[in-house]
């Protein structure tokens, strides 16, 4: 199936409409609390809470018997939950750092899953094919009320942003001030934690354990890139998770063999990628410009103040100088001269050069702070 | 026990020994996360290893899949130092995008190769012994173990050697670097050691309980001591100790065996979370609590001293005046009585001449704010603490 085919499909093929809307809802979702996760440096949580999951949805299906992912994400819930709020003793009541107890969070309740996902796979009359979908993911499987459930929790995410989107802000710039206005930064943050927690959660099944966390991270560092302000990027890392879902789940459907999860991810990265190398005002490419163009501009500052120390010497600013005598100095390139004298700092003649006024002014004022720039 | 049953337990010990000894230095370097990003960025190494070789028992499988761990670590460095992102986003962003990679080669081009995500990412021992190293046709053991044991080796052998390197370079980069010897050098080394460990480990116990088995033995050691030799022994046995219990606990309950492992050093480091002798949960909890009653005092007899008249005094005063609930005055007063600070008449509290002395030192305390240490302090004064 080719690319085109699979967007022709989209308008009639109900199953595909549901699968792309759901990767769609999740990646939008996802990229606006990932933002708040990356910019709180919670930027592994999601890969320790996905983790941490895990159990949960064994636990779940233990006690239940029901395949209902409804039920199993309530489970996926709960030890999620857990496990952040270990993560947070640990840090808080020991001396362990952050990273230590998200690793520890992460690959014990990630031990403990797969020993109960074994156990369950060996009991006798317990069909659990469908448990390991969440490992890996199957964007595959996702019916309409998997797809319910996200835009709930998507627009419930919303609503919660919407109403406490200062206190919110406030909390991620500054605790300690938020904490002294008199915001009850706990509450504050168990709540945001809490639905960071739960996309997390509802994306486990179309993603999995081990790829979510780039789901969170992904859009929102790449939206980072672009605006220094909280709402652009919350709404630019939203567009870009959505994108990442619809294209990924086009492209591993327009081809045999394809899991949707590693293809999302993908997209995601390349997003990111760009991001990196592309933004204006971050981004490496430009960056490089600007840091060349800096350089030219010193190197030029250097050759006409060594001018303007040669001419200083003499009465009339125009008298002219050989060329020959700038030769041990370092910067100077028959471009420079060139580019001074399409300024009209200078004027060559033969191998003769002389200042103008205007560049002698120039000299003269190149260390004055006050002088505008040009 | 079978001669299996052994093989399998020494491969888990000989893992847990392998795993440990890197793992308490990425715990002490702040880096445990990296032991993640590696043994999952490992899986396009060993893809394209099994592509270029054709066989997957090639040792270029574990070079080229311990080489992709080591370039993770650089484009998490490459990416930190740009500085468009914290920290730790760039391995969130490392590993998932080349463990991606990694599933969508498998995907795409080895439909009928026994190369399994699953099996990279959970491993499972209790196959490792059918898998065994010939030499000449005799039958010499389990291939894990040789390539466990020699990577425990040389992990020993450099761990003794650069011992004292590796000691000054966690604890004092500066230092270090000033003493001669590069950080760079030695964090590269370790890099690379974790790297290869997490390949020779993961096809014997998964991915992820080599990630287990790198932090938590180290995080447990480090919460009953801080001597860096202690740790790492105590590390290596919490290793041993849960690879041999877990091993059972498999058995028994016919689990994974790397799962029920892991479950193991989850109970054991929640013991001693719990119960680390200066550093676990409770005994923090305790001193926190005991610091709050003291504090508590220091307030009451400061309060005392400055209030000559009766009504200030009075027991059922404090109450309303410092805002404190019965059960808060109760263990306060109490305690300054057993301290002899205090002695109540007639429901007026009185300081003794010993507490007066205590009073004026916290003021001396609190005004000169110098580093006159207040435990000292506490010390001379306190027959029975809070």
């Amino acid at each position: 199936m080719e690319i085109t085919e699979y967007f022709n499909l989209l308008f009639t093929d109900y199953t595909l409409q549901t699968i792309t809307l759901g990767t769609a809802v999740l990646g939008a979702l996802c990229g606006m609390l990932g933002s708040f996760a990356v910019l709180r440096k919670q930027s592994l949580l999601g890969d320790a809470i996905s983790h941490a999951a895990l159990p949960g949805i064994a636990l779940a299906f233990l006690i239940t018997g029901s395949k209902d992912s409804n039920t199993l994400l309530i489970g996926a819930l709960i030890s999620g939950l857990i496990g952040t709020f270990w993560i947070r003793g640990i840090v808080k009541k020991t001396h362990l750092k952050s990273d230590t107890a998200l690793g520890l969070i992460l690959s014990l309740f990630f031990g403990f899953g797969m020993l109960l996902l074994t156990f369950i796979q060996k009991m006798p009359n317990a069909n659990q094919a469908g448990l390991d979908k969440y490992l890996f993911g199957q964007a595959a499987t996702l019916v309409s009320s998997d797809v319910w459930t996200m835009c709930i929790i998507a627009g419930l995410s919303l609503l919660i942003l919407l109403v406490f989107w200062k206190e919110f802000k406030l909390l991620l710039f500054d605790a300690d001030y938020t904490k002294s206005l008199g915001f009850n930064v706990k509450f504050l943050d168990i709540l945001i934690t809490f639905f960071i927690v739960i996309s997390i959660v509802v994306g486990l099944q179309t993603v999995g354990v081990v790829l979510m966390s780039a789901m969170l991270l992904a859009p929102a560092a790449a939206a980072r890139q672009w605006t220094n302000s909280l709402s652009v990027m919350v709404l630019l890392a939203a567009i870009f998770g959505a994108f990442s879902g619809v294209l990924g789940t086009a492209i591993s459907a327009s081809s045999n063999n394809l899991s949707t999860g590693p293809v999302i991810v993908l997209i995601a990265a390349v997003f990111v990628l760009f991001s990196f190398i592309f933004s204006p005002k971050r981004g490496l490419l430009f960056r490089e410009i600007r840091y060349q163009s800096n350089r030219k501009d010193l190197e030029l500052h250097k050759t006409l103040a060594f001018m303007y120390h040669i001419v200083k010497t003499h009465d009339n600013i125009d008298h002219p100088h050989a060329i020959k005598i700038l030769n041990n100095f370092h910067g100077f390139t028959r471009k420079s001269l060139q580019k001074l004298e399409s300024k009209e700092y200078i004027t060559v003649n033969k191998t003769m050069w002389s200042l103008t006024e205007k560049g002698f002014d120039k000299a003269a004022n190149l260390y004055n702070q006050q002088e505008e720039n040009e | 026990m079978s001669s299996a049953q052994i093989e399998i337990q020494l491969i888990a010990c000989l893992v847990a020994i392998a795993c440990a000894i890197p793992g308490t230095f990425l715990v002490l370097r702040k880096m445990a996360m990296i032991s993640d990003a590696i043994s999952h960025s490992i899986l396009p190494g060993l893809v394209i290893g099994f592509f270029i070789t054709e066989d997957l028992n090639s040792p270029w499988l574990i070079l080229l899949a311990a080489v992709s761990g080591v370039i993770t670590v650089i484009m998490v460095e490459f990416i930190q130092k740009t500085g468009l992102v914290k920290e730790d986003t760039a391995i969130g962003l490392v590993f998932p995008a080349l463990f991606s990679i990694g599933v969508i080669l498998i995907a795409k081009n080895a439909n009928d190769v026994h190369l399994d995500v699953d099996a990279v990412l959970l491993g499972e021992l209790a196959f490792a012994p059918f898998d065994r190293l010939f030499v000449n046709g005799v039958d010499l053991g389990a291939k894990s173990i040789w390539i466990i044991g020699t990577i425990v080796v040389i992990t020993l052998t450099l761990l003794i050697t650069f011992f004292k390197e590796l000691k000054v370079s966690t604890f004092d980069k500066q230092l270090a670097a000033t003493l001669g010897f590069s950080p760079l050098v030695i964090h590269y080394g370790l890099m690379s050691i974790a790297s290869v460990t997490t390949v020779g480990a993961f096809d014997a116990v998964g991915a992820i309980l080599v990630v287990a088995l790198m932090i938590a033995p180290a995080a447990m050691a480090y919460l009953l001591t801080n001597n860096l030799k202690k740790m790492l022994i105590i590390a290596i046995l919490a290793g041993i100790a849960s690879a041999l219990i877990g091993y059972w606990v498999a058995h028994y309950l016919d689990a994974s065996i790397a799962g029920s492992m892991t479950t193991v050093l989850g109970f054991l480091f929640l013991l001693v979370y719990l119960f680390a002798p200066s550093k676990g949960l409770i005994s923090v909890l305790y001193r926190q609590k005991r610091q709050q009653v003291e504090v508590y005092l220091l307030t009451f007899m400061l309060h005392l001293q400055n209030h000559t008249e009766e009504s200030e005094r009075h027991i059922n005063h404090l109450g309303e005046h410092i805002n404190w609930g019965k059960m808060q005055s109760k263990t306060v007063v109490d305690l300054a009585l057993k301290n002899n600070m205090i002695v109540i008449d007639d429901n007026i509290i009185s300081l003794t001449e010993k507490g007066k002395g205590f009073a004026e030192k916290a003021i001396d305390y609190i005004t000169t704010n110098s580093t006159v240490a207040i435990e000292e302090m506490k010390e001379d004064f306190f027959l029975f603490r809070g």
